[in-house]
C-alpha cells in the first residue's frame, strides 16, 4: 500500500514535470527542449528564444500550474464539506461574484479605473464575507448549499441584465474573460496570485483532519470533538483564497475543481485527505497544464477544453462509481 | 455516569421532557425506551452535546456539559448515530482510528499507542479480521460493529447509541445488544441505548429509562418488569398490542 502510494506520487510529479516542459515548448512557434532548457538555465540559446520562454510562456505555464492545483484543491474541500459528488470549487458562488465585479466593471462602467482582476477578487470576496455570516447562524450545511445555488443565480440574473443592457464592445470584452484564459497574468498580478494561493493551500494543509472527521457527517465529526464553526470558516476562507484568485486572474474555469478529486480518490483508492490533497494537487496540476497545450494546439479558449476534457471525466466517475457518497 | 437535573426539553410549545432528575449509572447498560415522538432522540443528542436548547442540567462523569467544550464532551461521550456510514475507500481500521480523533494531533496523526488502542476495540467488537476491508461490501450488522468499535477506540467513559439494532436481523440484534452489555461490565462504560425491540431491552439490559407523560425514569429492569410499566406506557386502542405484552416480557 504504502510503495504503492510512492510510485504513484513520483508518476504524477514525474508527469507534471513533462508537461510543465512540453507546455513552454509547444506554441505559435514550437521551440525544442534543448532550447527551452537553455533559457530556463540561462544556458546558451537565441534572445528570441529567451524571451519567448521567459517573458510569454513561463508566465503561463506557472498560472496554469497554480491555478490546476488550486481549482481542483477547492474542489475536494467542498465535495467533503458538502458530502456532495456535484459539489465544486464554486458551489459557494465565488465565481459568480467574481463574474458579477467584472459585469459592474466592464459593462455598466462602474469604478472603470479597477482593473478586471481587481473587479472579479472584489466580487469573489464580498461573496464569501455574505456566505460566512450567514452560515455563521445556519446549522445544516445542506441550507448553506440551496443558498450558495440560489444566491449565484440571481447574481446571475443581474449579470444578465447588465449583458442586456450594455454596449457591443463591452459585451465582447465581457464574454471573452468569462471563456477564461491563462495568457494574461501580468509579473506583478503573478506576485499577487502567487502568495494568495499558497495561503489557500497552507489553510487547506489545516483543514486536512476536519475533512477527515467530515466524511462521517457533520454530526458525528462534532462527537469526535471537531469544533464545526471553525472549521467552515477555515474551509470557506481557504475555498475563496483559491477559488476566488483564480477566477479573478483567469475567469471562471470549469470542470476542473469538479472532475479532478474524483479522478484522485479512484486512483490513489484512498479516503484520507492526508493522501488525497498532495495527490489532487499533482493530478490537477498535470492537467490544467494539459489542457493548456491542447488549447494552444487548437486555438481554442480554455474553458471549452477543460469542459470537454472534464464532462467525460464527470460522467465515467459516476458510471464507475454508483456508491459515491464525497 | 449522566446526571439530569430539573432537565427539560422540547419543541416550541411541547415539552418532551419536563423538569426531571435521571442518573443513568455506570458500568452498567441502559435502555432507552419510549413511544415515537416521545423525545429519546432529542435526549440523546442533548446529552451528546448536539442539541444545546434545554433547560436545566446534565453532568457527564459529575462535570457539567455546559461548561465543557467540543473536545472535552468528545473525551468523556461518544456517540453511534442512527447514519449508516459507509465511506467508500476507508478501510474499517481506519473507520476505527477516527475515533482517536480527540487525541491526535492537527493533521491527525496516528501514534503506535493509537493503533493499539484501535487493533484492541476491533478485537473486542469481534472484526479484527476486517480491518483491511472496506464497509461498502459488509453487511448493516458488521458495520454496526464497526461503528461501535470506533465509539470503543474514543475510549470515553460513557457511550450512546440512537436505536443501533434498527436495521438489524434478530440474531444481530440478541448479540449486539448481548457485546454492548459485556462492554459495559468488563470495560466498565455507562451505556445508554435507545430501542424499539422491548424484548431485548428487557431480556439483556441492567436498567430500563422510560419516558411516559414528560417525565423520564431509570429503574432496574427487574423492577420494570413487575410493576406493569410496559402496558402503561405502551397502552394501545388495539387489543391485539395489548395481548402481546405478556409474550413480550420473559
Amino acid at each position: 500500500m504504502q510503495t504503492r502510494l510512492i510510485i504513484l506520487y513520483a508518476l504524477l510529479s514525474a508527469l507534471v514535470i513533462i508537461l510543465f516542459l512540453t507546455d513552454l515548448m509547444i506554441g505559435a512557434v514550437n521551440i525544442p527542449l534543448a532550447d527551452v532548457l537553455a533559457a530556463l538555465t540561462g544556458g546558451d540559446c537565441t534572445q528570441a528564444t529567451a524571451k519567448i520562454i521567459l517573458d510569454i510562456r513561463l508566465l503561463k505555464a506557472l498560472v496554469a500550474l497554480l491555478a490546476g492545483i488550486a481549482l481542483s484543491v477547492s474542489g475536494m474541500q467542498m465535495q467533503t464539506l458538502f458530502r456532495n459528488p456535484l459539489a465544486g470549487p464554486y458551489v459557494l458562488g465565488v465565481s459568480s461574484g467574481a463574474s458579477l465585479g467584472v459585469a459592474l466593471v466592464v459593462l455598466a462602467g462602474i469604478g472603470s479605473s479597477i482593473s478586471i482582476a481587481g473587479s472579479a477578487w472584489i466580487g469573489a470576496a464580498s461573496v464569501l464575507i455574505v456566505i460566512a455570516a450567514i452560515g455563521h447562524r445556519i446549522k445544516d450545511i445542506m441550507v448553506i448549499l440551496i443558498l450558495g445555488m440560489m444566491f449565484s443565480s440571481g447574481i446571475g440574473a443581474i449579470v444578465q441584465i447588465l449583458q442586456y443592457i450594455a454596449k457591443e464592445e463591452s459585451l465582447k470584452m465581457f464574454i471573452v474573460w468569462t471563456m477564461g484564459t491563462l495568457g494574461d497574468v501580468t509579473t506583478q498580478q503573478l506576485a499577487i496570485m502567487f502568495p494568495s494561493i499558497v495561503l489557500g493551500l497552507l489553510l487547506a494543509i489545516l483543514t486536512v483532519k476536519p475533512l477527515n472527521l467530515l466524511l462521517f457527517g457533520e454530526e458525528y465529526a462534532i462527537t469526535m470533538g471537531l469544533n464545526i464553526k471553525r472549521s467552515r470558516a477555515l474551509l470557506f476562507l481557504s475555498t475563496t483564497l483559491l477559488a476566488g484568485t483564480v477566477t479573478a486572474f483567469c475567469g471562471p474555469i470549469g470542470f476542473i475543481g469538479l472532475a479532478i478529486p474524483h479522478v484522485a480518490r479512484m486512483l490513489l483508492q484512498n479516503s484520507d485527505h492526508r493522501i488525497l490533497l498532495p495527490g489532487t494537487a499533482l493530478l490537477g496540476a498535470s492537467i490544467l497544464l494539459f489542457c493548456d497545450i491542447i488549447s494552444k494546439i487548437l486555438i481554442l479558449p480554455i474553458n471549452a477544453i477543460t469542459a470537454l476534457l472534464g464532462i467525460p471525466i464527470v460522467i465515467w466517475v459516476v458510471l464507475c462509481n454508483k456508491n459515491i457518497t464525497a | 455516569m449522566i446526571e439530569l437535573s430539573n432537565f427539560s426539553i422540547g419543541y416550541e410549545e411541547r415539552n418532551l421532557i419536563y423538569k426531571t432528575n435521571t442518573t443513568i449509572e455506570k458500568c452498567k447498560l441502559t435502555a432507552l425506551i419510549g413511544r415515537n415522538g416521545s423525545g429519546k432522540s432529542t435526549l440523546l443528542r442533548a446529552i451528546a452535546g448536539l442539541n444545546k436548547n434545554y433547560s436545566g442540567e446534565i453532568r457527564l462523569s459529575g462535570k457539567s456539559v455546559k461548561n465543557m467544550n467540543v473536545s472535552q464532551i468528545a473525551k468523556t461521550i461518544s456517540f453511534v448515530t442512527t447514519e449508516r456510514t459507509r465511506i467508500p475507500n476507508m478501510r474499517c481500521k481506519d473507520v476505527v482510528a477516527a475515533g482517536r480523533a480527540p487525541y491526535t494531533n492537527w493533521i491527525g496523526k496516528i501514534q503506535d499507542a493509537d493503533r493499539d488502542i484501535v487493533m484492541q476495540s476491533l478485537a473486542k467488537v469481534g472484526m479484527e479480521s476486517y480491518a483491511e476491508r472496506t464497509m461498502d461490501k459488509m453487511s448493516d450488522g458488521e458495520c454496526q460493529r464497526i461503528m461501535v468499535a470506533r465509539a470503543l477506540a474514543q475510549s470515553t467513559p460513557i457511550i450512546l447509541l440512537d436505536e443501533p439494532t434498527s436495521f438489524l436481523d434478530m440474531p444481530n440484534r440478541y448479540e449486539l445488544c448481548s457485546l454492548l452489555l459485556q462492554l459495559a461490565h468488563d470495560e466498565e462504560k455507562c451505556i445508554l441505548f435507545s430501542t424499539h425491540e422491548l424484548d431485548i431491552a428487557l431480556s439483556v439490559a441492567d436498567y430500563i429509562a422510560f419516558i411516559d407523560s414528560a417525565q423520564l425514569s431509570c429503574i432496574s429492569t427487574d423492577e420494570f418488569k413487575h410493576n406493569n410499566y410496559i402496558e402503561k406506557i405502551f397502552h394501545s386502542k388495539h387489543k391485539g398490542c395489548n395481548t402481546m405484552f405478556k409474550f413480550i416480557i420473559p
